[in-house]
Formats: C-alpha cells, structure tokens, sequence
C-alpha cells in the first residue's frame, strides 16, 4: 500500500465522523496555539531587548569616576580627580580585550542661538565615541583627532536640540554660543530615542573632550572612560582587568575602596533578556503540557476506533491486508489528525499572536524554528499516542475480529 | 436440468485437472486450548480439491466444517497436518506470507456480507487490489469489471445501506472475484437472505464455476442451498463424515423460472 493511498484511507475514515475528529484535532490546536502565542510574545519581548541593548553600543564597559570621602562626607559619583587622559590610554595599551575607547567629560550647559536658549548635556568625547555607541551623524560629519588635539570650538547636536534651537532650521555650519563662547555646528546626530533608564539621548551636544576641558569646564582630568569589549564575552574580563589596572595606577591599598565605578549596562541588559527567556520557556512548557494532553485524546479516541471497526480491520485481514498494513492505517491516521491539528494550531497561534499585538500593542514574533518544531511535535504526539492503537488493531486475530459484533 | 448441460461441465473439468490438485489437505488437526479444557475442531481432515470444482461443505454447528474453512482460507494455521495449496505447504507459513495468499489467491464471501459501511461499492470492490499494490486506475477498471459480472453495472457509487441484501452480496462476491483467485470461499453466502435472492445467488457462483472454472467452497447448512453444488461435504465432529457428488445439481437459472416472482421489486426498496 503506497502512502497516497494510505493517507487517502485515513482522511477518508477521519471524515466518516467530522465532529469527533474536530474535537480531537481541538485539543492538538489548542496545544500547538498556545505554544506558539507563547513563543511570539516571548521572542517580541526578547526583540525588544535585544533592540535595546544594541542601542547601547558596542559591548560597552562604562568606567566613572568614583565618590571619594573626605571626612565622612561623601561626594557623589565622578567627583573624584583621579581619572586622568594617562589612564584612559593606559587601559588601550594594557589591555588587549578592549577595543575602542574614548575618555569623556560632561557638564551642564545653556546653549545660545540667536534669541533661543536650551539646557542640555555637553559630552566631551574622542572621534570613536560615535562609533561605539553605534550611533551615526545624520547631517553633516564628526570631529576628527586633529580638532581634538587643537580643543576645536565644534560641536554635534543632537535632534532634541535641534527641535528647540533651530526648529525647521538646519542646523550644520550655524554657530551657537555656550558660555558666551561661539562653536560651530558641523554635524546633527541621528534620533537614538531613550535610553534603557528612560532618559532622552536625544537631547546632547558632543564635543572634543579637550574643548570641554579646557574651554567650559577648566579640569584636566576625565569624568569617564567608555570602552568598548572586543566581544559580549570579553566584557566580564575587560571589566575585571580594567578594575585592576586603575587600583595599580592610583596605588590603592587593598583595603581601599575603588576610587572608580565601572559599569557594563550590556549586563543588565542580558540578565533581563535571560529571565525573559526562562519566563518564555516556563509558559510554552506549560502551553505543551495540553499538547501532551491533546495526545491522550487522540489515543483515546484512536482506542475507541480501533474497537468499533474491529470487523472492518477483520474483512481488510481477510482481503490481504498484513499486520504492517493494519498497523500504518491507524498510525497514519493519528499521524494525518494531529499533523492536520499541527498545522491549525500554528495558524490559530499566529493569529492569537497578532490579536495580542493589535489589543495590547505588545510586540509579537512568530520564529520559523517555532513552527516547525510544533508541527514536528504535534507529528511526534500522534505517532506516539497513535502507536498502541495501532498495535492493537495489528494484533487482531482475523476470526475474532470477523466475527465480532 | 438438462443433460447436456452436465455433460459439457464434466468435459470441461477434466482437462484442467493437473498433476497437483489445487487443495490437498493431509490429516489436518486443530485444537484449541482453552486452558482447563482442549477443544478438538478438527481430529484428521484429508480432502482434495481439484481446480474448477463447485463442493458444498455442509455440516451442524460444532461440526468443524468453519474451522476447516479457516484453514482453507489461510486465516489460522493448523495444530498438526498439512495443507497444500496448489502444491505448496501452506501449514507452516507466516503470517505476513499468509496474508499475501488470502489477497492473491482467496476470495471470501460471508453470510454478513462484511462490507464496509459509508464507502462505495467500488470502493470496497477495490480493497483488496489496495493491499496487492495495483495502480490506481487498474484498480478502477478492475473493479467496474468484477461489479459488471455480478450484474451491477451503475451502482458503483452506492453505499451498502443503499442497496438491497441480494446487491450487498454481489458486490461482496465482486470484492471476492476482483484479485481473480484460484479459491472462493463462501460461508454461508445465502444465510442472511431470502429463498429467491439466494438462488440468484447461487446462479452468479454457477456461472462463475461454469464460464471461469473458478473452485468455490461453500458452507451451508441449507440442503436445498447444496443441492447447487456438484460435490457434498459432510463435516461431523472434526471429521469427514462422507464426501460424494450431488447426483443431480439443481440449475439457478431453471428454479427461478419455476419460483413465484413475489419478491422482485425488493431490489429497488
């Protein structure tokens, strides 16, 4: 018996009784269903954070300046001196598992343009700055070393800036004045949105950390280090060394606090990611746990099948039909039910996914490797639980089962 | 019946009677063990059927004759004996080899006709080609045919439950003829039907046993159903109680002709 022909017979027997093989099918769909919806909304929250952490930036290892304590009180945090430029090129000498780096320094600026003034965040930074936050100039370009060498009046804005600077305006090659000192605009930075902790990134000016240095803020030291890993692997060990080449430059004692925080937001970025994941997997076991029960039914039923058509199997014996041939029948009957339920079940989980994405703007994404899987295991759950029905009916002696009434 | 006719049939035996009979059964033992007790069906069969013969197997219930027909059709395998089907033993097969022989060999008609239900005539026409790997469209014709040498030429699209008694039994003897065996078996084919469909009945396997030279065993308990036949055996307590030729076998066609046509509409109820 060729397999056309055996899948001819079983859907041809599964259509003799629609309502009782729609309600089996039922409990394959709804298994494969919730699998699915819990995998979509799964992996959409896993998207989101994966989006999340590459706006970050490229395997950053933050490193601040730390509080220092002087008698009791404690400054906060990058009020400490120590961090110097030398430090900063220490770390891209002595450590092979950082990449890029750029030292940093901020204030708080009022930045001027003809009779609209705006509050925001000077950074003061190296040319690969850019780069390892991933984070492109829309207009116009970067600084290069050259301007940060000379503490170039330059600057790059960012578009909240833009927004409340120069409204339609454009921006590049305009000169802006920053404590009454004129620097010129020769770039706008793309929209990077908010940050992972809600701020605006949007709303920054990004200048050579020289200019900062010397023109607004009057410091020659740095306030941060932003470094780059070389891979998401390396960022523990960058950390680490990091942590242990500034202790030796700044002759700390070993029971002498860090004069320096290091922080990797990758971190907690990939723990949250994790614990989505752990979460998504918990619920889509739970969801296979009814495709387990769906399998019973379809044993259940396959039992009772078995058993009703006890002459049928007899006059098929009696006609030629060997053990093997009984058997593929039923099995390929359970198989044609729960692959049919498979496959409705995917299609009612993509459906589900997407009601969720329109109803609670929550974004949902159904993985290939998802679908095949459940139509695999809904495959599996029907030759399974279809296997000892099977058997049975194989089992049947020819008399017996002619004669049974 | 006319002389003739007995005659010709005679004639056209002999000749296909070779070297080997089609059915040799040599001291065929059955025994059922039913734990505290042992059941003795069969205590010692021989027979030996020749191609083309027309034998009914009559006998009480108990008598062994439907476990002798269990063994002919390769449905069970005896305790002790032999069985050779056109010269080959077929005691000691297995059972994947003996399936394979019910498809290619045996047709089976039964008193239930044992036709599956919510599926075609053709359909259950074409069942047993299923299981001997026919294409489909041979299938298709093969079947059509074996439905027009029952006579149900248009009704292959009907359900068992659209037709009559008689019609469920010709399209049963159809999915018997369809593989064109060497053997039909028939257990008690006429049982469930009335006295002129049974001889309808009877004329199909006449015609069949006449123009095809088709062997056909029946059992029946009917003598009148016997009489059809051209050779009787007597099954009695797992034994053959006496073998002999029916001396005048009635014709299917010339009862008819003398039998009340009462019934002739129930075809089309």
């Amino acid at each position: 018996m060729d397999l056309l022909a055996t899948v001819r017979v079983a859907l041809r027997a599964l259509a003799r009784n629609k309502m009782r093989t729609t309600l089996t099918m039922l409990g394959i769909i709804i298994g494969v269903g919730a699998v699915i919806c819990t995998v979509a909304i799964g992996e959409g929250a896993s998207n989101q954070v994966q989006e999340q952490i590459r706006n970050l930036g490229d395997n950053i290892v933050f490193v601040s300046a730390g509080s220092v304590s002087s008698n009791g009180v404690r400054m906060g945090s990058a009020a400490t001196k120590t961090l110097t430029l030398a430090d900063a090129k220490a770390i891209q000498q002595q450590i092979p598992v950082v990449g890029k780096l750029s030292p940093g320094v901020g204030a708080q600026v009022q930045v001027v343009y003809g009779n609209q003034n705006w509050s925001t965040r000077v950074r003061g930074v190296s040319p690969d700055y850019l780069e390892i936050r991933r984070w492109p100039v829309l207009n116009g370009s970067g600084f290069s070393q050259r301007e940060v060498d000379s503490a170039a009046n330059v600057c790059l804005i960012g578009l909240t800036v833009v927004e409340n600077l120069f409204g339609s305006e454009d921006p590049v090659g305009k000169t802006v004045r920053i404590q009454n000192l004129p620097f010129r605009i020769i770039g706008v930075l793309s929209s990077k949105g908010q940050s992972p902790f809600g701020q605006d990134e949007d709303d920054t000016v990004i200048m050579p950390f020289t200019t900062v240095q010397k023109k607004i803020s009057g410091i020659d030291w740095l306030q941060f280090i932003m470094c780059s890993a070389t891979s998401p692997e390396a960022i523990a060990p960058a950390r680490q060394q990091i942590g242990a080449l500034l202790r030796q430059r700044h002759r700390l004692r070993p029971d002498e606090d860090d004069d320096f925080i290091i922080r990797s937001p990758m971190d907690l970025a990939n723990a949250q990611a994790q614990a989505g994941r752990i979460m998504t997997l918990l619920l889509a076991s739970i969801a296979s746990v009814s495709l387990l029960v769906g399998g019973i039914g379809i044993m259940n039923i396959m039992l009772v099948s078995v058993t009703e058509r006890t002459r049928e199997i007899g006059v098929r014996m009696a006609v030629g039909a060997t053990e093997q041939d009984v058997q593929m029948q039923f099995l390929s009957e359970a198989l044609v039910l729960s692959l049919i339920g498979g496959t409705a079940g995917v299609l009612v989980g993509i459906g589900a996914s997407l009601a969720v994405t329109s109803a609670l703007q929550w974004p949902t994404r159904v993985p290939p490797q998802a679908i095949a899987i459940a139509v695999l295991f809904s495959a599996g759950v029907g030759i399974f639980f279809g296997y000892y029905p099977a058997r049975k009916a194989a089992r049947l002696d020819p008399i017996e089962a002619l004669r049974y009434e | 019946m006319p002389e003739e006719l007995l005659e010709s049939q005679r004639e056209t035996e002999i000749p296909t009677r070779g070297p080997t009979p089609l059915i040799q059964v040599e001291n065929l033992h059955k025994t059922y063990d039913l734990g505290e007790v042992q059941v003795h069906a069969l205590r010692g069969v021989s027979l030996t059927v020749e191609a083309g013969e027309f034998v009914a197997i009559m006998g009480a219930s108990g008598s062994g004759k439907s476990t002798f027909m269990n063994m002919i059709g390769c449905l069970d395998r005896p305790t002790r004996g032999h069985y050779f089907l056109e010269g080959q033993d077929v005691s000691t097969l297995s059972k994947r080899d003996l399936a394979r022989i019910r498809n290619r060999k045996i047709g089976f008609v039964f008193q239930g006709f044992n036709l599956l239900s919510r599926t075609s005539a053709m359909e259950n026409v074409e069942l047993p080609l299923i299981y001997s790997g026919v294409h489909h469209e041979e299938r298709i014709e093969r079947a059509r045919e074996a439905l027009r040498t029952v006579g149900l030429e248009g009704r292959e699209e009907h359900h068992p439950s659209q037709l009559s008694g008689g019609q469920q039994q010709r399209v049963a003897i159809a999915r018997a003829l369809v593989n064109r065996p060497s053997i039909i078996l028939a257990d008690e084919p006429t049982g469930n039907l009335d006295s002129r469909t049974s001889v309808e009945i009877m004329g199909i396997f006449q015609g069949l046993s006449r123009e095809r030279n088709l062997t056909i065993l029946l059992v029946t308990h009917e003598p009148d159903i016997a009489r059809f036949a051209h050779r009787v055996v007597l099954f009695r307590d797992g034994k053959v109680r006496r073998d002999a030729p029916v001396e005048d076998p009635a014709d299917a066609v010339e009862t008819l002709r003398t039998m009340p046509a009462v019934e002739d509409d129930e075809e089309e109820a």
